[in-house]
């Protein structure tokens, strides 16, 4: 079945050349004329005040972290999905466990105050 | 031997014929969208938007002058080609550049997997579906990455806000496709068509209407596209994420906002609305099929931009709160609904039903609840 891939390869290539192609255009088109003012970072017009690689909220390596946990809960549900029909009953309830146990965690992140953004 | 090796030979050049059809309609699709975007931006606030760029130099296509401005497109990317290409001083030049090709290339490679008509898609993959999660998450690299490499405050505070909305959505997203995988029985694009016949009450959007909600919403805040367009929320912002580029690779940022729009409208239109299928006339020929695919996708591509002029910005806690209390539980929800449903009675019927229950219920609830007075 890999034969099927082969298209998908040759998109990713034709993606990656066009866009490749597109930038060297580009800065062959267009004109260089630098100055410092101009190759400084933007800041509203003033002048740019330390580096902009500081530090950042903890807010955001929590979502970071959520979203792990919860993707792969996705990602188990898919191999799940596709046989439902032959798993049946049974299936269906260790998914709704599988579930309810996720939730217990969603619901202690709830409360801890893990997903307030004010 | 050698019959089998020309025959697949012959059968990649289709493919490769194919290719190019998709890319050259693509990429056009995505300059006049963006005209078509400002026309009914235009006519939703009232005034006329752009219309005086026509294609003068053919003396054919002089007629085309009259007030539809049809040739804007095309002066703009001569115009975006023909800028300076500024890339800050304290940059890291490398990953500045790589950024915009990353997008363009999630982007463009997402559409591999639609089919366009019966048995017509450029791969015809297994696991078409998870193809599409899997190439559209790559996407939020490009952005992260922007954010990062221009050393701004603004493009990096615009690509983290960019960052947390995607992954957050992606997960109501993902809950939203295995329920249509649970309804369909596929990963494959083509059969998830296949599966949902020319009946429209057979449509996944009739049959999982809640599910269709929850997806393109998640599809509205993957693309950035307002009410979820926060990282270019120009009031706080200025561009966001892509605040510090110019020229071309500023273009390539565009043409990938765009190329995931149209995208995501197919992607829709795939899992919820029967894709190719023509309403009440099945095995229509390919050109019909392919027809009725692209009147869908246009359709929700008005939606997307009528939504995006309708609808205020949201603020960056409710967005948050709206995607993680609210969607992702939803999400879960529906889920086990639809497999619960699938279980016990075998068909989707009551489904349907209450998926229209459901809805009602919350529409109704939305003009009920009393808007927060809460001060931030």
């Amino acid at each position: 079945m890999i034969e099927a891939y082969l298209p998908i390869f040759a998109m990713i290539v034709i993606a990656i050349v066009l866009g490749v192609l597109l930038l060297t255009l580009g800065r062959l088109l267009g004109p260089k004329r630098s100055n410092s003012e101009k190759m400084s970072t933007y800041e509203s017009g003033i002048e740019p005040v330390g580096t902009a690689k500081a530090r950042i909220s903890v807010k955001y390596y929590l979502v970071a972290m959520f979203f792990i946990i919860f993707d792969i809960e996705v990602i188990f549900m898919y191999p799940w999905a596709v046989n439902l029909r032959e798993f049946g009953v049974s299936g269906l309830v260790s998914m709704i466990t599988f579930a309810l146990l996720l939730l217990v965690g969603y619901f202690y992140i709830l409360k801890k105050g893990g997903l307030e953004w004010n | 031997m050698n019959a089998l090796a020309l025959l697949l030979v012959m059968e990649l050049g289709d493919r490769f014929a194919l290719m190019g059809v998709v890319l050259g309609v693509l990429l056009t699709a995505v300059a006049y969208t963006v005209y078509a975007e400002r026309r009914i931006a235009a006519f939703i606030q009232n005034r006329t938007g752009p219309d005086r760029v026509g294609f003068d130099l053919i003396p054919q296509l002089k007629f085309l002058k009259g007030a539809i401005g049809l040739g804007q497109p095309l002066a703009d990317v001569i115009k975006l080609l023909m800028k300076e290409d500024v890339v800050p001083e304290n940059a890291n030049k490398f990953v500045h550049a790589l950024a915009p090709l990353i997008s363009l290339f999630a982007a463009l490679t997402t559409i591999a997997v639609v089919p366009y008509a019966k048995g017509v898609a450029i791969a015809d993959v297994n696991i078409g579906i998870l193809y599409i999660l899997a190439i559209t998450s790559l996407g939020v690299y490009g952005i992260t990455l922007s954010g990062w490499a221009s050393n701004s405050k603004y493009s990096l505070l615009g690509g983290l806000r960019s960052s947390a909305q995607m992954i957050s959505y992606e997960l109501s997203m993902g809950l939203a496709v295995v329920s249509v995988v649970v309804l369909t029985n596929a990963l494959n694009m083509g059969e998830i068509v296949e599966s949902q016949t020319s009946n429209p009450l057979n449509w996944n959007v009739c049959r999982n209407l809640l599910g269709f909600i929850i997806f393109t919403t998640a599809a509205f805040a993957e693309t950035n596209r307002a009410p979820f367009d926060l990282p270019e929320a120009e009031q706080e912002l200025v561009g966001g994420y892509h605040t510090e580029y110019s020229s071309m690779k500023f273009a390539l940022f565009f043409l990938a906002e765009y190329a995931n729009m149209i995208v995501a409208c197919t992607v829709i239109v795939t899992l919820f609305l029967g894709g190719y299928q023509v309403p009440f006339w099945t095995d229509a020929p390919w050109f019909v099929q392919v027809g009725a695919f692209i009147t869908k996708t246009l359709f929700m591509m008005f939606v997307f931009i009528w939504v995006r002029w309708t609808l205020p910005r949201f603020k960056y806690n409710q967005l948050m709160d709206l995607g993680w209390k609210f969607m992702l539980p939803l999400g879960l929800f529906n889920l086990l609904i639809v497999a619960s449903t699938i279980v016990i009675f075998g068909n989707s019927l009551p489904l349907s039903i209450l998926n229209l229950v459901l809805v009602a219920l919350c529409v109704a609830g939305s003009f009920a609840a009393k808007p927060q007075s809460k001060m931030a």
